[in-house]
């Protein structure tokens, strides 16, 4: 696994790249009541706003970890926001990226690094 | 009621979470802050105070918890104002107060309390309130960030009056379903009160003022509590099963779902009670041809407006989805181009509706059912002009 600043999790899986966002950051946005996902098929660039959560304190943007493609999407996180709580490394992933190079993954933190960014 | 609140005549605070790091040190805290701390509270600036906006059981379960069984709520940063008039009969006091409210207190009687508003020479909401009548005098409560406004306001504005702010006490809500079981077992004649209803009640030797009252559509109570019990006594009613600590992010939810209003977001200075769509509490005694018509700051606009209709009033909103529309959402007649017909005051999802709901101030002419659209993230998306309460009211009658 590995994990940006912006508390996303990245794993890859075969030539694809599972996206979601950590329990640290999970806990910070309070209950999710609301998850806007991205339709399959737009290309991204790093950076983009990708998905948008509305906890009940505010709403915030899932930003494109890398470049690529997104080539699925969770429903069952839409259909269930509250997911994103219970399980945010898990089951509630957000979208599944084709990504250009997955090199660009090598540069970022490994989980021990992420846990001494959060402390 | 309430308590975010914006610029203006009350202190300046955000909505909890953006007041700066530098601000932290001049912040006060309740009595309760210890047990807030112990409790796991996640303690935010809030009105100048260190205040609680979840525990850890987390604001969605906070808030379904509260309308399911009952949730305590610290309310100490609040204003606790006692008014006597220098006559010394109460209701020389009352009459004294509705030189600067638009609601009948005179015919408040002894042991109720009813909802009123401090207005300004244009109409607009100072404050908002509530006032009880005790028998020789009248108890207010007002909101946190303007009390110390509103205490200088009443002084001038009623020399024939003893004005104080109450210190010393602590002031909880206790609300849901299950707060009457919970507070008889402490004090068991509660049972007697009403909605609306203040009585004074022993606990221990600690003197409660009680009254069945709160801001969350739910039965319930307001209880203050001297200081040095304030910790135990609610320790007693954590103790019970039934209640849980809830915190100022439910307490936002519950009054939005309930359709009442956030003073210096749904109204303040700018907005007149009819706009703001309290006529509700204008009695007839203050109305055109009432007994004692008029007579407050701003009530040539505010009769007006009673008579005419405003321009503009205070709506619910529910957006189609599950997207809020959030406080600063702007609202359009359609859904592409158009100039702005108003903006959203208060926004957000309702736990126990399971849906977004929203409060705005649009053109008056617009009625329940008409679709509007707001604008979140770029997009305009349809809601509907909806009555409130979002979520029905479970009062003790």
């Amino acid at each position: 696994m590995k994990y940006t600043e912006d508390h996303e999790w990245l794993r890859v899986e075969g030539d694809l790249v599972v996206v979601g966002i950590t329990d640290h950051a999970s806990e910070q946005l309070g209950d999710v009541v609301f998850v806007e996902l991205p339709e399959p098929g737009r290309a991204v660039s790093k950076g983009d706003e990708v998905v948008v959560i509305e906890s009940v304190k505010a709403a915030s943007d899932i930003l494109a970890p890398v470049d690529g493609e997104i080539v699925e999407v969770n429903a069952d996180v839409a259909d269930n926001p509250g997911m994103v709580n219970e399980d945010p490394t898990g089951k509630a992933w957000f979208f599944k990226m084709k990504v250009a190079d997955l090199s660009a993954l090598d540069a970022m933190m490994d989980e021990a690094a992420y846990k001494d960014l959060i402390g | 009621m309430g308590g975010f609140g914006r610029p203006g005549r009350c202190r300046i605070i955000g909505t909890g979470q953006d007041e700066g790091r530098a601000a932290l040190a001049d912040l006060k805290r309740t009595v309760l802050y210890d047990l807030h701390v112990r409790l796991g509270g996640k303690m935010v600036p809030f009105a100048g105070y260190e205040m609680p906006v979840q525990y850890p059981m987390g604001v969605l379960k906070e808030h379904l918890h509260t309308r399911t069984a009952a949730g305590l709520f610290d309310v100490s940063h609040m204003g606790q104002i006692l008014l006597t008039a220098k006559s010394g009969r109460v209701e020389d006091a009352a009459l004294a107060l509705e030189r600067l409210v638009p609601v009948d207190v005179a015919g408040l009687k002894e042991g109720r309390q009813r909802y009123a508003m401090f207005t300004n020479a244009k109409g607009g909401i100072l404050d908002d309130l509530m006032v009880a009548n005790r028998g020789d005098h009248l108890f207010l409560v007002v909101n946190a960030a303007c009390k110390d406004a509103d205490l200088a306001h009443l002084k001038a504005g009623l020399p024939d009056c003893d004005v104080g702010m109450v210190e010393g006490r602590a002031l909880l809500a206790l609300q849901g379903p299950r707060a009457e079981a919970a507070l008889a077992r402490l004090v068991p004649d509660v049972v007697d009160l009403k909605f609306m209803d203040v009585a004074i009640r022993t606990w221990d030797t600690a003197e409660l003022w009680i009254s069945r009252s709160g801001y969350t559509g739910e039965d319930g109570f307001e209880i203050s509590v001297p200081d040095r019990f304030a910790e135990v006594f609610a320790q007693k009613l954590l103790d019970m099963d039934e209640v849980a600590p809830i915190g100022l992010g439910a307490r936002d939810s519950l009054r939005l779902e309930a359709g009442m209003c956030l003073y210096g977001h749904d109204i303040d200075e700018t907005t007149t009670p009819v706009e703001g769509n309290l006529t509700w509490a204008i009695q007839k005694a203050r109305r055109a041809g009432g007994a004692r018509e008029g007579g407050f700051p701003g009530a040539d606009r505010i009769l007006k407006e009673l008579d005419d209709g405003p321009s503009r009033r205070r709506v619910g909103l529910s957006p189609e989805g599950r997207a809020p529309m959030r406080e600063g959402t702007e609202i359009f007649a359609g859904p592409e181009g158009g100039a702005a017909i108003g903006v959203v005051t208060s926004g957000g999802f309702g736990p126990s509706i399971e849906a977004p709901m929203a409060m705005a101030y649009l053109p008056a002419g617009l009625t329940e059912g008409t679709v509007v659209y707001g604008e979140v993230r770029g997009k305009r998306l349809p809601a509907v002009i909806s009555p409130m309460p979002f979520q029905p009211n479970n009062y003790k009658r």
